[in-house]
């Protein structure tokens, strides 16, 4: 019987048979199992029904943890039910976990496993997830690959079902969860075959039912809990025997046999290596090269981790084993081994002990860690392993894959070891933009040639940690074998380099990747003739020692002049086709074609026809360029970073900035996760194509384009004159407006040209145009690579200009707070991001005593994520402190800060206090009761404790040593507290509350961009009712929760909604006051999002429709007004003056729906409408309330 | 009182169509329509704009690559947006279902790109007419008039090709020799003109500095443009004429049909009340041709075109200089 292939992602084999299987789905997004939930969301929204002909209930929770709890109540009342999750998510799920197991309830959990949050967060893979739930009872169950997930869970599925104990079916996250492979269906006909409805029968019959009720979840005493606890083992002792037997079952289905403890490779192997995941891919793939080169080796997948069945496992392994190697992909530090190698060791210990074992002397174990963090695990480690099993004392607890030149844990490997099979494999790499469209081309290519050829297919992308000019590098391989190569294309590996944007010539040595008479591909606005010069000088020589075919096409202007605008995937896809020998030409662009019209279809024949033109003039316009016989470029790749950035930017930052991180060894990276800030600055990215240009002549200096650029690289300086006699000739200042500086100063407006990222905003905001010429204003966009190196030169001279006097600056005018320098910059946040100018304000107005706690999300992203950071110093050396514990934490994180900050405060006073005499009355009270809500004041009181400080090394007591520790607390701290509406909505929202009714003086600011956007544009509580978000495909159906309302009626909450494009003074007014309130504050920032389908360039008009429609009110709710006798609610913005449909039309998120489901959207529309202006009406109501104190015998006069 | 007219090929009971507005997207308004007399009904139109947005939506939807390793995508990946053709094509499946009257489809766009399959697919789903509406606005200094004329006349060929259907073309009143390319189009296969599509203008606003569309609906006073040049053509080329613009009052209508109007479009006065005014006008002209000397409405039709009128010059240039001449200063208003 012929299977059907399908080519599909780790991700989605899981959900199709998790969707099929199950009746309810509770879910929650979690990098990167977020894909799985999404799927089932979209089938389940699309009516898709499972295997009894239902449509599976969704229900997005608000955490992992809450999702867990309703898996908990689903399966209490009987429903088949599931989840997908990975990393912190499965930690959230742990409790649930144990009373799930405890309950003998079956269900499977489908885990992209993922990295815990140590000294750092890491989306990648390892198994520290997964091995923190091996206490829970759950079984666990691992897939290796693509084929496997798919296979593996529908056995889980059934094995749950039979043994009654809860399953985690895990694959590795990214590597499995988001490789694409051609893989064999597992159909519904085999699905159904798999399934017992006898066995659910049996789960429904336990369910809680009023009709015949029991009752569980119980509390148990010392007498029975221990025995209870133990009347389990019959099931767990059952459920291997189970598994192997739904293995069997499904093995008589579709001819895929798998073994609870799988041995592959020589019968008569000496050295084994045991491992889970998909590093067994890799390794199986070494094993045959090893043994076709003469070697005894073998390998001992593991697949079902828990329960672990010792004498299944020992009797997998050969008798002539000698030595083995136990490869763990986690780390439990303290503990004498990891987890997989310590259960190894037992089993082998006891099989020996008891006779089981096929050897009769104990062999030699080890075990090591490799792969954490998706970190590289290739053949040549494989063999190094091995290598390492012959020595005469291997090296217990190794590592491999990194330079540990501290524990020197580690092995060395042969970086250029390739296997027979990655030979036989063609390889491809292609670098593009992440919005290029050179991903989805790929997997469109990926698609083709699994349908067309009987060629195996395997797709992997790596992304950036960036979200402006994202960088992705699409790996493929095609074979005529299953690919098991679960590691990227390495040095001289590739047939066929693409570069994709010439910019990256300049960036990455991708031709050490192509192998001797490959094919290289460059998109180039160059013309043919002149693009073999515009190669670096190392390129050229690779193409010449390697014998490369170079071809170049200009696919901007193709895409261009085939209407297909800037969208450049099609025509690089039909020129990899063309080139790369993989089809025959003709076939290729056929299927090509058949692809564009499968997926536009003959209702959309016009972009099939704009295709089909882009694919045939693709093929016109490649051409190939002859190689001269001998490199004559005159230009090399520049140093990453100029020589004068701080040593460990050289050293550290800089080689993850190159992509060499990798190679970094263990002893340069700092061991409790402490970096340096204001490194963004060094990473210059230059991705602008155009940046603006300031016309001083027309600019009137009202300091906006500095208050909305995102990423802090336009800024104003006013200084006096003489400081600029030797500025470039090309650096623009002119006398400044206003009687508030000194006489005759002058002001420059100057942009970051290789820093900004040509969003356009800050032109967009000028206010001041043209006269003559109303198109044109003080600031235009003109193409950055002309100007790049004078603005360079302009920029290096403005930054060392001095810093205006912060102290005669009125904060509360944006002109003069527009003075002060950012201490947020540069961040990798999207281009015209609306969350980041918010943040860009707060450093500026309170950045040198900033502490941030900052939830996980985009802000920590953009915020955190290495190389790189944009929290940024002054010229002191003072600035934002800025840490990011967890998602759900964070409100209480920073509460956290602000108490110690208190506490420490509190001690700083005793201590001046106790050495009162030493340090004198008059400065101890001065220091005491420091004025410190102004500039001046704060400036004061450092002045004040740097006089302390050097007073304190003259007195001879503990209390003076004590105090020196202290004494920075002295100065008053800003505590802020930063998140999305994720975190301060929904998983941190309990937490949120406790900080706002603490009283404390912590600044929550929320950046609401009305979904999740990190994670790929979820639905949030915040989501406004109608908006198409990701677990809402039919629109959200419920309105935005409303947390204003929430944090106002404490009432000693300061709350302001803000949305900066619609009023920047209110918002700017709004961050000064919750500042300096002493209390907690809260500011509700609106923040455009790319997550909602426009384009960024109209931020600001989106903001300002959202104001005026009344979605987004402005207001400000300040406690400290009611001890006035004033309304402590102003509203900002005016009743709603434009219809609610004139918002919502203006953005994808609100108008896919009138495409969609144009009767839900009518109706939300209406909802909408009604609420926005009942809503307002309310807040008006609100506003209106007198407080005028009631006459009492205190206040008479 | 015989009202009946021929439009298109099509035998209608009498002249008066909507035009191509919101009220056909309605089922229950088209019904009301109908029940109030209309013989005919425009469809709204599908608009090339629109699809092409829309498929571009498609387009962004199927590769949302933004190339950030925790999101491939930020907006529901298998979310159909939804095809403006297909609901199109439902809407006309239902309007005949529901009607009994002739249901014309009207074309938007100026392109090659895709028109001529959608005309196969609305005559597919039933169309008993398609108006093609070539709003284009020839801003280009490069392009000449007899190019811009070429592209109708390229698409209307192209069309006609594809579609038995009749075709009428609704024109805008930009053309430099209005007769000449009203024959081109009879030869490339038309089947009737309606005169004539209203541009709608951008206006400036003179607070903000910026050009900004506006949307204002016709006036009675507008009709005259197209009486005009009705009466200019009738007779003197073969194919149906419409008149469109404008026409508020019976009076409205009346005169467009003494001018040579096969059939008289309504749109912003039932826009502003609604079906009924329908009814009104209707009765209105079947009131006007009960009182006048003519026993059916075929015979009105075109009585006061140029040719008939014996005075070829009321249509032309001297009735420009008289009525010039002609004009009284109202001084006092002056004051």
């Amino acid at each position: 019987m012929t299977r059907r292939m399908i080519t599909l992602d780790g991700n989605e084999a899981a959900a199709r048979i998790a969707h099929q299987t199950n009746e309810v789905v509770a879910i929650y997004p979690i990098t990167p199992a977020s894909p799985m939930g999404e799927h089932a969301d979209a089938w389940s929204a699309q009516g898709k029904p499972n295997l009894w002909g239902s449509v599976p209930q969704i229900v997005e929770m608000q955490s992992e943890g809450g999702a867990a709890g309703a898996i908990h109540g689903s399966l209490q009342s009987g429903a088949l039910t599931t989840t997908f999750t990975a990393s912190q998510g499965l930690l959230l799920m742990l409790p649930n976990m144990y009373k799930i197991a405890g309950e003998l309830s079956p269900t499977v959990f489908h885990i992209a496993a993922r990295s815990l949050a140590a000294q750092a967060l890491s989306i990648f893979c390892d198994h520290s997830d997964v091995m923190a739930a091996r206490a829970t009872g759950f079984a666990m169950l691992a897939s290796n690959s693509v084929q496997e997930v798919m296979d593996m869970a529908l056995i889980s599925q059934a094995a749950t079902l039979q043994g009654r104990i809860p399953l985690l079916h895990f694959f590795d996250g990214f590597r499995t969860s988001h490789e694409i492979g051609k893989i064999e269906e597992v159909d519904s006909d085999t699905v159904r075959a798999m399934i017992n409805d006898e066995l659910i029968a049996a789960h429904r019959r336990r369910a809680l039912n009023p009709e015949h009720p029991v009752i569980r979840g119980t509390s148990q005493n010392p007498d029975v809990y221990f025995q209870a606890r133990e009347s389990v083992n019959p099931y767990y002792l059952a459920m291997p025997g189970i598994v192997q037997q739904c293995m069997d079952r499904f093995a008589e289905l579709t001819g895929r046999h798998y073994r609870l403890y799988e041995y592959y490779g020589a019968e008569d192997a000496e050295s084994v290596l045991i491992i889970m995941g998909s590093g067994a891919e890799t390794a199986q793939e070494t094993v045959d090269h090893l043994n076709a080169h003469g070697e005894k080796v073998g390998l001992l997948k593991v697949r079902l981790y828990r329960p672990f069945d010792a004498s299944a496992f020992i009797s997998a392994l050969p008798s002539s084993m000698a030595a083995v190697a136990v490869l763990d992909r986690t780390k439990e530090p303290g503990a004498d081994g990891e987890p997989l190698y310590k259960d190894v060791l037992t089993a082998l210990a006891q099989g020996v002990a008891s006779g089981e074992s096929p050897c009769s002397a104990m062999p030699k174990v080890i075990g090591g860690r490799y792969g954490l963090s998706s970190k590289e695990f290739t053949p040549g480690m494989v063999k190094a392993v091995f290598d390492e099993l012959k020595t005469d004392k291997p090296k217990n607890g190794f590592t491999i894959g990194i330079h540990d030149d501290l524990g020197h844990t580690s092995l060395v490997w042969d970086e250029g070891f390739r296997t027979d099979a990655s030979r036989k494999a063609v390889s491809a790499l292609f670098y593009g933009l992440g919005s290029d469209g050179t991903v989805s081309a790929n997997k469109n290519s990926i698609k083709i040639i699994g349908e067309c050829t009987e060629l195996y297919a395997q797709g992997y992308f790596v992304y950036d940690s960036k979200k402006s000019g994202a960088v992705t590098v699409s790996h493929l391989r095609f074979g005529p074998e299953p690919i098991r190569s679960t590691y990227l294309i390495g040095n001289d590996e590739a047939h066929f380099v693409a570069c994709h944007q010439s910019v990256f010539l300049e960036r990455y040595d991708m031709l050490d990747k192509a192998e001797t008479e490959g094919v290289f591909l460059l998109n180039t606005t160059v013309p043919t003739d002149q693009a073999w010069d515009s190669l670096p000088r190392r390129m050229q020589q690779q193409i010449i020692d390697k014998r490369l075919k170079f071809y170049v096409i200009d696919a901007y202007r193709v895409a261009e002049e085939s209407g297909m605008g800037r969208r450049i995937n099609t025509v690089m896809q039909t020129c990899f086709f063309a080139i790369s020998d993989i089809l025959p030409q003709e076939q290729a662009i056929d299927a090509i074609k058949q692809a564009v019209e499968k997926t536009y279809g003959k209702k959309g024949r016009q972009l099939v026809e704009m295709n089909f033109r882009a694919i045939d003039a693709s093929i016109a316009n490649l051409h190939q360029v002859a190689i001269p016989t001998a490199a004559n470029s005159r230009f090399e790749r520049k140093p990453v970073v100029p020589e004068t950035a701080p040593q460990f930017v050289r050293d550290v930052t800089a080689k993850i900035i190159a992509g060499r991180g990798d190679a970094l060894p263990v002893s340069l990276l700092p061991s409790d996760g402490t970096y340096p800030t204001a490194t963004s600055r060094w990473e210059k990215r230059n991705i602008a194509l155009e940046i603006p240009e300031w016309d001083e002549e027309l600019c009137i200096h009202c300091g906006k384009c500095p208050f909305v650029c995102p990423h802090g690289v336009i800024r104003s300086k006013v200084f006096d004159p003489v400081t600029a006699e030797n500025a470039p000739e090309s650096f623009k200042h002119v006398p400044v407006k206003g009687k508030e500086f000194p006489e005759g100063w002058h002001i420059s407006y100057q942009v970051a040209p290789e820093d900004c990222t040509g969003c356009g905003l800050c032109v967009d905001i000028c206010p001041a145009k043209d006269k003559k010429n109303p198109g044109r204003r003080a600031l235009n966009m003109v193409p950055q690579p002309p100007v790049r190196e004078q603005e360079r030169g302009n920029w290096e001279f403005f930054l060392g200009l001095p810093e205006y006097d912060r102290r005669k600056l009125r904060p509360n005018v944006i002109k003069e707070a527009m003075l002060t320098q950012p201490l947020f910059e540069f961040s990798g946040a999207c281009a015209g991001c609306g969350e980041t100018p918010y943040l860009k304000l707060a450093s500026q107005l309170f950045g040198d005593r900033m502490m941030v706690a900052n939830a996980t999300g985009c802000s920590s992203i953009y915020g955190g994520n290495l190389p790189t950071t944009p929290w940024a110093q002054n010229a002191e050396g003072r600035g934002p402190a800025w840490n990011n514990s967890l998602f759900e934490d964070n409100a209480e994180f920073g509460l956290g800060m602000r108490v110690a900050v208190d506490k420490q405060a509190e001690l700083a006073r005793e201590l001046l206090q106790s050495l009162r005499t030493e340090i004198g009355d008059e400065r101890v009270e001065a220091l005491l009761n420091a004025e410190q809500g102004s500039e001046a004041g704060i400036y004061d009181q450092r002045e004040r404790v740097t006089e302390l400080r050097e007073i304190l090394t003259g007195i001879d007591r503990s209390e003076a040593r004590q105090l020196e520790t202290l004494a920075d607390q002295l100065v008053r701290k800003s505590v802020w507290i930063v998140g999305g509406d994720g975190w301060a909505y929904d998983i941190g929202f309990g937490g949120l509350d406790h900080v706002l009714a603490s009283g404390r003086n912590v600044n929550v600011l929320v950046l609401d961009t009305e979904v999740y956007s990190n994670t790929g544009g979820q639905t949030s509580k915040a989501t406004p009712r109608g908006a198409v978000a990701k677990f809402s495909a039919g629109g959200k159906p419920t309105a935005k929760k409303d947390l204003a309302m929430i944090a106002m009626s404490y009432e000693n909450v300061y709350v302001a909604q803000v949305a900066y494009g619609g009023k920047d003074i209110q918002t700017l007014r709004a961050f000064i006051e919750a500042e300096s309130y002493d209390g907690p504050s809260i500011i509700i920032a609106y923040a455009p999002c790319i997550a909602w389908g426009n384009d960024l360039a109209y931020n600001h008009q989106m903001q300002d429709l959202a104001v005026r429609s009344g979605h987004w009110p402005l207001f400000r709710y300040d406690p400290r007004r009611i001890d006035l006798g004033e309304n402590p609610l102003q509203l900002d913005s005016k009743a709603p003056s434009i219809g609610y449909r004139d918002f919502v039309s203006n953005e994808t998120r609100f108008n896919m729906l009138w495409r969609s489901h144009p009767e839900n959207a009518e109706q939300f529309l209406h909802d909408s409408q009604v609420e926005a202006l009942a809503h307002y009406h309310h807040y008006e109501q609100l506003a209106a309330l007198s407080y005028e104190k009631p006459e009492t015998e205190d206040n008479k006069e | 009182m015989d009202l009946s007219t021929r439009y298109l090929g099509l035998e209608l009971k009498n002249p008066v169509v909507p035009s191509a507005s919101p009220l056909s997207r309605s089922l229950d308004t088209a019904r009301a329509l109908e029940d109030a007399g209309a013989s005919a009904l425009v469809m709204y139109s599908l608009f090339e704009e629109e699809l092409n947005e829309q498929m571009m939506q498609s387009a962004f939807l199927h590769h949302q690559d933004v190339g950030y390793s925790e999101a491939e995508s930020f907006l529901p990946v298998h979310t159909d947006p939804g095809n403006g053709l297909d609901r199109y094509l439902e809407q006309l499946h239902r309007l005949k279902e529901a009607l009994s009257i002739p249901v014309i489809a009207s074309l938007n766009g100026i392109s090659l790109d895709g028109w001529v399959e959608n005309g196969r697919l609305l005559a597919e789903a039933g169309a008993d007419a398609l108006e093609l509406n070539a709003y284009y606005v020839a801003a280009d200094p490069e392009l000449s008039a007899g190019e811009m004329e070429q592209r109708y006349l390229s698409l209307l060929s192209e069309l006609r090709g594809a579609v038995t259907l009749p075709i009428t073309v609704k024109l805008s009143p930009f053309f430099s020799s209005l007769g000449n390319f009203v024959t081109n189009l009879e030869s490339a296969g038309a089947n009737g003109v309606s005169l004539f599509n209203r541009f709608y203008q951008p206006d400036i606003d003179i607070d903000s500095l910026r050009v900004a569309p506006t949307l204002h609906l016709s006036h009675p006073g507008d009709t005259l443009l197209a009486m005009r040049w009705l009466g200019l053509l009738k007779g003197r080329v073969g194919l149906s004429l419409a008149a469109t613009g404008g026409i508020h009052t019976a009076e409205d209508a009346i005169k467009m049909l003494l001018a040579g109007a096969d059939v008289t479009h309504l749109c912003s006065t039932l826009l502003l009340h609604g079906p009924k005014q329908l009814h009104h006008i209707l009765t209105g002209i079947a009131a006007w041709l009960e009182e006048s000397p003519y026993d059916s409405l075929e015979q009105v039709k075109g009585v006061l075109a140029q040719q008939h009128t014996g005075d070829p010059a009321a249509y032309e240039r001297a009735s420009y200089v008289k009525m010039l001449g002609s004009y009284e200063v109202n001084r006092a208003a002056w004051d």
